[in-house]
């Protein structure tokens, strides 16, 4: 094996490819295609906050839709009321949502598993009324919405609006995947991954439960916050109905179908989120939901680590037997 | 005054849905200590299922008890096939089953019944009632409780007297004991799952004239049942009830006095964030755990 260790050059070879790949679908594809590509790289880094506090920390949350339409909100009337640029709207989001975040932290640290669930469930039924009350009104636009003016490239850059949405929206899921990598190669993943595994264990071996905790929900939620800003700054629109429940059941079905604890698994549930609907559309109107609850079910039966985590036993056990 | 009282009763009215659907994921809890999210879901699929054998021309009782028994057989193959293999799975696991349920019964109704708003027959009109308290309760809504503690009366008669309610009661409260003196304790919590969904089929034929049926008709209802067996205490069944009453009570009272229509789920996530938070038994979990 010692001979397969990636050296330097290959890694940077490796990078540079990633990059290539990541910059192509701008110059290849356009309009519709092009914004569908964005809106998976925005579910993409959403499925990465989710699986911090899911995936890793075992926390099951079926509201992080709330933490998207936070952002989304946040960046919008920073933009609309406020005149801010788009791209320094984004820390802002990430900001409120992880202030959210730790605040729904401390009261989930009393409820575990199902309970949790249900309380985070109940907060996505709740998020599109309380959106569209009165009291919030005069920031949110109400049933309306707010509408936004979409980015532009910066001057002397030959690109199209919709080619520097889709560059600007992978450069910054990029720049977090690559956060989150580092933040779980160190000991904060193994205090996750022990809080999820063995609670007891964890605590007994020194490891601070409620502050684990509340930090993963404050990083998860900022992460989908900036997913949110970013998703509103691609449609250039936000309003009540997109935040509804089905937003958060997406979320949670791509980052099961995906992989839950995988980075990798936060994009390939990205593609899952963002194509099988379409695709299963063309049979009925009411197929996503079957094919979403079907598929679901079927993967938590077949493949209990995801899509992600089928593949890599596929190649493990592949080099196994050719190393025998 | 009048409106008050209008308002209490009207919130005891839907507050008996909300306590058979709450006495449902009471039933699940006790017996696999899972949160059936689905069970709305499956309950409005029951329902579509109940106006299509009205329309297929049989009387109105006739199919409310056939839909019955189809839920229940519903209820019974859905613990068989999936949940009786995620009784050792973690909380992600189990959770992502139930959800995947919701979905595909939610997808399946939209399919199977069509997307548009239907209406849905009550028993209870046109017999010429004009309703009760001077015309404040409708016809409806007074059939509608009358059903619902019918239910609830037959329920706890089922498992004080039945030897399958005494059963179920046994394998919930200790599965290797049960097992020891020969109850076959997988097929009680497939029963278990059987009854809660046919408490909730009887939930959406009492709601659906009401709120009219659609594929996410009990969305909303399925939230104050949650709020409603916490409520009570989700171990608990006659403070499910209790809660299930108290929460259509409150939900009507805040929504016309409080915080309007436009809030009333917010209502519903409040009261369960604040019963797990401050009292996570519930207002009558200790008494009970001794009783039954």
């Amino acid at each position: 094996m010692s001979g397969r260790r990636p050296t330097r050059l290959l890694s940077a070879a490796v990078v540079l490819a990633g990059a290539a790949v990541l910059l192509a679908p701008a110059f290849l594809l356009s309009g519709f295609h092009l914004f569908q590509l964005t809106m998976m790289a925005v579910y993409a880094v959403a499925i990465l906050g989710l699986s911090l506090v899911t995936g890793y920390t075992g926390q099951v949350s079926l509201g992080h839709g709330a933490f998207y339409a936070v952002g989304a909100y946040a960046s919008a009337i920073l933009m609309t009321d406020f005149a801010w640029p788009y791209w320094t709207t984004l820390p802002v989001a990430g900001a409120m949502c992880a202030a959210f975040g730790f605040a729904v932290g401390f009261p989930a640290l009393r409820l575990t598993g199902h309970y949790l669930a249900l309380v985070t469930f109940a907060l996505a039924v709740a998020v599109p009324q309380i959106l569209r009350a009165h009291f919030a009104e005069g920031w949110s636009g109400g049933v309306q919405g707010l509408v936004i003016v979409g980015p532009e490239a910066p001057a002397g850059l030959p690109l199209s609006p919709d080619q520097w949405t889709y560059l600007f929206t992978v450069a910054v899921a990029a720049v977090l995947f690559a956060l989150a990598r580092n933040l779980l190669a160190g000991r904060m993943r193994y205090a996750m991954v022990a809080i999820r595994d063995q609670p007891l264990a964890a605590e007994a071996a020194g490891i601070d439960l409620a502050r684990v905790k509340t930090r993963a929900f404050a990083l998860s939620a900022g992460c989908t916050g900036i997913a949110g800003a970013l998703g509103a700054i691609a449609v250039q629109f936000v309003a009540p109905d997109s935040f509804s429940v089905q937003l958060s059941i997406a979320l949670f079905v791509g980052l099961v179908v995906g992989g839950a604890a995988s980075l990798p698994g936060a994009v390939l549930g990205a593609a899952f989120v963002q194509f099988v609907p379409n695709l299963s559309e063309l049979v009925n109107k009411n197929a996503p939901g079957v094919v979403y609850g079907v598929l679901l079910v079927a993967t938590l039966f077949l493949m209990p680590h995801g899509v992600a985590g089928a593949l890599r036993g596929a190649v493990t056990s592949r080099r196994g037997r050719s190393n025998r | 005054m009048v409106g008050l009282l209008h308002q209490t009763l009207s919130g005891l009215a839907t507050g008996g849905v909300y306590a058979s659907l709450a006495l449902a994921l009471v039933m699940v809890h006790r017996s696999t200590h899972h949160l059936n999210f689905a069970q709305g879901e499956m309950a409005t699929f029951s329902t579509y299922i109940a106006l299509m054998l009205i329309q297929a021309g049989l009387p109105y009782w006739v199919a409310f008890a056939l839909t019955v028994v189809i839920a229940f057989a519903l209820g019974v193959a859905v613990e068989r096939l999936l949940m009786q293999r995620m009784a050792r799975a973690s909380p992600l696991a189990v959770v992502g089953v139930v959800i995947g349920l919701l979905l595909l019964f939610n997808g399946l109704s939209g399919w199977l019944f069509g997307f548009t708003i239907k209406q849905f027959p009550s028993p209870f009109e046109g017999n010429g009632g004009g309703g009760a308290f001077g015309g404040m309760v409708s016809d409806h809504e007074v059939g509608m409780t009358a059903v619902t503690i019918a239910v609830l009366i037959a329920m706890s008669l089922f498992f004080r007297m039945t030897k399958l309610g005494l059963a179920m009661r046994a394998a919930a409260l200790n599965p290797e004991s049960s097992r020891l003196l020969g109850i076959r304790v997988g097929a009680t919590l497939a029963a278990g799952w059987g009854v809660a969904a046919g408490l909730g089929a009887i939930a959406g034929m009492m709601v659906a004239p009401i709120v009219f049926l659609d594929p996410n008709m009990m969305a909303g209802v399925l939230l104050y049942a949650f709020a409603g067996a916490l409520l009570g205490g989700i171990d608990n069944p006659a403070g499910a009830v209790a809660g299930g009453f108290a929460v259509g009570v409150i939900e009507n009272l805040g929504g016309a006095y409080l915080v309007g229509t436009e809030l009333k789920l917010t209502l519903a996530l409040v009261i369960i964030a604040t019963v797990l938070v401050v009292r996570p038994a519930g207002l009558f979990g200790h008494v009970t755990v001794r009783r039954v």
